[in-house]
């Protein structure tokens, strides 16, 4: 609280982010400690939490007061106008210092109580159990094991407790190969697809360097591919883009070139100093250092691929290009459709998606085993693995199988939330969306395959707001072994229940289950299919989209269903007591509030944007500023309409 | 002329077919006087029945004595066959060629199809301007028929009969359309019911450089204003275009000359401009190899987007202009048969509920393409894989169509027909058996006594078989005014037309059903629950009857 200078503000604008003519809403800006909250005079709320938001920034000051634009993570973008710069001074100081938290216990999650005892808490942590999981996959089993090497996080502190390995795996060739590895992640099974015995392994780069080998690793690759009986060769995917290989191997040639080069002066007797070449050296010494890929010549059986997807740090700057075009006035559609191209997005989202696919098509067409690394294996390694798990096994199309994935890839292979999210005061540097990126390729699949899963888009962003909102302990720390020093499952509460609670809003109205479980999906990656996510991206922006949502519409309809086939039970059974003679006085009313009759199709509309002003108004003004999470509400909302006529002939005769 | 003699091989066997997303067929193919045709001659293989007036252009290719023919067409797909013996294939490729691009219209299908369904309802009285007319009279007496073009003498590109403001008399029409582009005085096309405002339409006036000025004109624009209120003129070209028609004899109102209006100049590309960015587009749609960064590259370059949204944009502003501003409007660009029916048409969607219907979509073509003269013969001729660059070559029609897809994208329970309904129009504008879409005008149609002749599209279209492919099932009146979004994030390329050939649409179509399956499941279920609620309490009633003595 000490951050908290001013706690109320009273008649600050909220500019519209779209509108060219700077309309505003005039209302109360609070300053809470875990939320910035803007009341309009309709008393519309608008809460931003402050884990939400990626940067605050005051603008130059105006006739009519102090702008403050505040972007978040989530995508909303509001511009506050503060009528006193003292105020809006005050607003952004405490933002800065409260949108920025230096340790874990200072956030959101640790003070977070959603009214639940010790036990339902512990209950939904419990609701994902990674060892159940591999038992569905039928592991442990005459192939691969439960190898107890990491129990004490002692072999690699980024993995799991818990790793699967080929059976004929032993300790030493765990530890040779854990300690050839970066950070080391040696390679340890992600899925093994059922049926067959072709499995996806994960690990991270080799530190080969410029030629280094090592027996255990490569005996351990021998031992992957082996446990396989269905082929001989198994896949090594290299996740990153080849081009940027090749610069790190003309690197090694440098530094071979240097090295001769220094030798030549020693033995010439020369004296070095320490000079260019040395420092040189040193520098691309430093860089090659955790670099390198299998050698094809050292791995028996294996087929190594490069995919080509980008580094975290691309990604950060063409997701930034991205929102940049975006949030422009007036944008043209050149300007979008260029902005869209530079920023390289859609082509980084179309990358991941053709990798896993590759994976996907090797253990189905194939029946070969996967193995998969970029160069900690905790970005790149994770999106390709788990989308791969996505398209072969229908259970991750599931509500609980997609948490279950998320748990298994994500947190429990160490992705570094925390540091990708920027949850605690860091390099920015380690920012990157790469999480985002699976979401994406997800709803990418959604829009290809409308019935192919049981959730719908709302799940996707709501899971994106948490993995940002430090609300829940899921995604808090960057590894396991750190979450369990934080002392997640006893501070805080996992997300997964809330979601699942909330189920119906997350549904897939169309889903078909009856698919079998092993249907693959096979995705079509022309460049045509990849379209701009614009519910995610603008999610906050409301006017840009469209103005009914046939989703929504479907998704009552078929809650609605629901309800009219209890009613029919419901009559029917009165009607053959009524018939019985067995009628009693209180069975008359029939569910007289029953919600079907009342709630009609009329009322899809969202808001029919009024129009007031000029032209420019058409194109985005009075954004009903509700969060997209708030959409199915609005739908069920529904004022009563029209009362069927025989409804009404019920009544009377009652 | 006899069609034997273009056709000089009217069989082939053992011709291969490639077509997108069904296997290769081998079979005969058959050359009529207005259909390619091929059989595989087995029961259960669909055969190929393929107007050549939907033959865009054909390329042939040989490898020995195989030729190779493909054919793309104005519907944007493309086949290929494979006939055997080199003769057989230019014979075929030079009847093609021909039978498509017959000169005279009369040799059009339309005037040798015969329907093999029975006629409830004969579409060429569904949609008289008299019966439109009595939907406003119910509302407004400012307002009457004029029938000064009977003769099509007064303008060539009207219908006979036309909507003008009452205070107008006949003479001073003529004198108006002397002083307007093509003939083309200033017609209602939209009366707001809700606030008594309208959207008239005309060619623009021919002030020339000398800043000549029509008092008639002047005046019959004026009686369209209430008492102290201002008008808007939107011009749908630049104002730079504008002024330099006027050195062609064409021009925009002054403002000294017309003090109660205002001018607004939006820009709405023409011609070629827009017949080129459909090319492109289409070209870029067929290339599945494509990288992203081309594609989107691509998609930029053919501006079709831009064009939607520049339609939208104005037809907004037209709809903003009677809707909020309360004001009334004149639409038009040079010869008010273009861009100027985009907006017109495009506003009443936005405006008027009915013209989201089936009936009342029918009815806005009827009266604001086909009677307003849009020269849908001319447009189009060809589709973008023609190569001879014919000015009057233009997919007016077609950004029309993806404009209302736009609207009904972003308002999907608001419409009463589905994107099949657009689809299907497009097709017909272009080839079809019907002869609606013959013509350029009411004139031409008289003369060539379609009526009579051929058959109308809405004849085939408005029986209840058809009908229900073009049901919205989602559909639910919708009595607002709908404003869509043309920020470039809410525009989408129209897949079900530029896609269609490039990508399989299975999953969709089965999501597509699923929704209507529980669609129907709740009417059903509703209407099960009416029946057990009424017999509820009916049972109620004899049981209150008999308790009661």
């Amino acid at each position: 609280m000490e951050h908290i200078r001013t706690t109320k503000v009273e008649q600050v604008k909220l500019l519209d982010r779209f509108s060219t003519n700077n309309k505003s809403l005039t209302g109360t800006l609070y300053l809470t400690a875990t939320h910035l909250l803007f009341i309009d005079t309709q008393q519309k709320e608008t809460w931003i939490l402050h884990h939400h938001i990626a940067s605050v920034e005051k603008l130059a000051l105006t006739t009519s007061g102090c702008p403050l634009v505040i972007q978040c993570k989530n995508f909303r973008i509001v511009h506050f106008i503060v009528p006193r710069e003292r105020d809006c001074h005050d607003i952004y100081n405490s933002l800065l210092q409260l949108s920025k938290q230096g340790k874990y216990e200072d956030l959101y999650a640790f003070s977070y109580n959603p009214k639940q005892n010790d036990s339902e808490r512990l209950k939904g942590w419990e609701i994902i159990d990674l060892a159940k999981e591999y038992e569905r996959m039928g592991v442990p089993n005459g192939k691969w094991k439960l190898c107890d090497a990491n129990r004490e996080y002692k072999v690699c502190e980024t993995y799991p407790r818990e790793l699967y390995v080929p059976k004929s795996a032993i300790l030493p060739m765990i530890m040779g190969s854990s300690n050839f590895r970066s950070k080391g992640r040696l390679p340890v099974l992600s899925y093994c697809r059922q049926g067959t015995e072709a499995a996806i392994c994960r690990c991270s780069q080799p530190l080969s360097g410029f030629s280094a080998r090592c027996l255990e690793d490569e005996k351990l690759l021998k031992a992957i591919s082996t446990a396989n009986s269905g082929n001989h060769y198994m896949y090594v995917v290299d996740t990153r883009p080849k081009h940027r290989m090749q610069s790190w191997w003309d690197t090694q040639k440098d530094i071979g070139r240097i090295i001769v080069r220094i030798s030549s002066k020693i033995w010439n007797d020369e004296k070095i100093r320490e000079s260019d070449e040395k420092k040189r050296l040193n520098a691309m010494a430093n860089r090659a250092a955790g670099k390198g890929y299998e050698n094809e010549d050292n791995y028996s059986n294996i087929r190594f691929q490069f995919v080509g997807i980008e580094n975290i740090h691309v990604m950060r700057s063409s997701l930034q290009k991205l929102l940049e075009v975006n949030g422009s006035k007036g944008l043209s559609v050149n300007d979008f459709y260029s902005g869209l191209e530079s920023s390289g997005w859609l082509r980084h989202i179309k990358a991941v998606l053709d990798a896993a696919i590759f994976l996907a098509k090797a253990i189905v067409v194939e029946n070969a085993s996967v193995l998969v690394h970029c160069s900690d294996g905790w970005d790149r390694t994770s999106q390709v693995c788990s989308l791969g798990s996505l398209l072969l096994d229908s259970y991750y199309r599931t509500m609980k199988g997609f948490m279950v994935l998320i748990e298994k890839d994500w947190i429990s292979f160490g992705h570094k939330f925390s540091e990708r999210c920027g949850h605690l005061d860091g390099d920015p540097k380690e920012v990157s969306p790469v999480f985002t990126q699976f979401l994406e390729c997800v709803w990418h699949l959604t829009e290809q395959f409308p019935q192919a899963f049981e959730f719908n888009e709302a799940f996707l962003l709501q899971i994106h707001e948490h993995v940002h909102s430090c609300q829940f302990g899921n995604f808090l720390g960057n590894c396991q072994k750190e979450r369990e020093e934080l002392k997640l499952k006893e501070k805080t509460y996992s997300l997964w229940p809330f979601l699942l609670d909330d189920k119906q809003k997350y549904l897939n109205p169309l889903y078909s289950s009856k698919s079998e479980s092993l249907t693959v999906l096979e995705p079509n990656t022309v460049s045509f299919n990849f379209k701009f996510w614009r519910n995610m991206y603008h999610q906050f922006d409301r006017t840009l989209h469209p103005r009914q949502s046939v989703l929504n519409i479907i998704m009552n309809m078929n809650e609605q269903n629901k309800q009219l086939e209890e009613d029919i039970k419901d009559l029917e059974s009165k009607i053959t007591q009524c018939k019985n003679g067995l009628l009693t006085k209180d069975l008359l009313h029939v569910h007289p509030e029953s919600p079907a009759l009342k709630t009609s199709l009329s009322l899809k509309e969202q808001s029919l944007l009024p129009v007031n002003d000029t032209l420019r108004a058409i194109e985005g003004s009075n954004p009903p500023d509700n969060r997209y999470c708030d959409y199915p509400e609005e739908f069920s909302k529904s004022e009563p309409t029209v009362v069927s006529l025989e409804y009404g002939v019920a009544r009377m005769t009652c | 002329m006899e069609f034997a003699e273009l056709i000089k091989t009217p069989r082939v066997d053992n011709v291969v077919l490639h077509r997108p997303f069904y296997p290769a067929v081998e079979g005969t193919l058959c050359l009529t006087g207005h259909h390619l045709i091929l059989s595989s001659r087995q029961d259960n293989t669909e055969e190929l029945w393929l107007l050549h007036s939907n033959i865009d252009a054909i390329d042939k290719r040989f490898v020995g004595s195989l030729g190779t023919i493909i054919i793309k067409c104005k519907d944007f797909r493309i086949i290929q066959l494979d006939i055997p013996g080199m003769e057989e294939c230019l014979n075929i490729a030079s009847s093609i060629e021909a039978l498509s691009t017959l000169d005279s219209v009369t040799l059009m299908y339309p005037f040798f199809y015969r329907p093999m369904f029975e006629v409830i309802e004969d579409g060429w009285h569904s949609f008289l301007p008299e019966q439109e007319f009595e939907l406003y009279s119910s509302a407004t007496s400012e307002w009457r028929l004029s029938y000064i073009n009977k003769e099509f003498t007064v303008c060539p590109s009207y219908p006979p009969t036309v909507i003008v403001p009452k205070s107008i008399d006949d003479e001073a029409l003529r004198k108006v359309a002397a002083f307007r582009h093509g003939g083309r005085f200033p017609v209602l096309s939209y009366y707001h019911k809700k606030n008594g405002m309208v959207i008239m339409r005309s060619g623009q006036p021919l002030t020339g450089t000398n800043g000549r000025r029509c008092k008639e004109d002047e005046k019959l624009i004026n009686a369209t204003l209430r008492a102290g209120k201002r008008g808007y003129l939107i011009d749908t070209r630049s104002l730079n275009v504008a002024q330099q028609a006027r050195a062609k004899g064409g021009g925009f109102e002054q403002e000294a000359h017309y003090p109660q209006w205002r001018r607004i100049h939006k820009s709405i590309e023409r011609y070629h401009v827009l017949q080129e960015s459909l090319i492109k587009l289409v070209e870029a749609c067929n290339e599945q190899t494509h990288n992203m960064d081309r594609w989107l590259g691509k998609l930029e370059a053919s501006n079709w987007l831009t064009h939607i949204k520049e339609i939208l944009t104005t037809a907004c502003l037209a709809a903003q202009c009677i809707d909020r501003e309360g004001a009334s409007v004149l639409i038009h660009g040079t010869e008010g048969t273009d861009s100027t029916l985009q907006v017109t048409s495009l506003a009443q969607i936005i405006l008027e509920p009915r013209s989201r219907t089936i009936r009342g979509f029918e009815a806005l073509i009827e009266r604001e393409w086909l009677q307003a003269g849009h020269p849908f013969q001319q447009r189009c001729a060809q589709s973008a894989y023609c190569n001879s660059k014919q000015k009057w070559e233009a997919p007016v029609f077609l950004l029309f169509l993806d404009c209302v897809w736009q609207i009904l994208r972003q308002f999907p329970c608001s419409f009463e027909f589905n994107e099949h309904f657009l689809i299907m129009l497009f097709e017909h504008a272009y080839a079809s058996q019907f002869g609606t879409f013959l013509g350029n005008n009411e004139s031409e149609r008289c003369k060539l006594k379609l009526q009579q002749k051929t058959m109308s599209l809405w004849s085939w279209v408005n029986r209840p078989s058809e009908l229900s492919k073009f049901t919205n099932p989602l559909f639910e009146a919708n009595n607002l005014v709908i404003w869509p979004s043309v920020a470039p994030q809410s525009l989408q390329l129209w897949e079900g037309i530029f896609l269609r050939w490039s990508r399989s649409s299975k999953y969709l179509d089965e999501a597509y059903e699923e929704m209507v399956n529980i669609i129907e499941y709740n009417k059903e279920l509703q209407a099960k629950v009416n029946i057990l609620r009424r017999q509820l309490a009916e049972l109620e009633t004899e049981d209150g009857l008999r308790e009661s003595p």
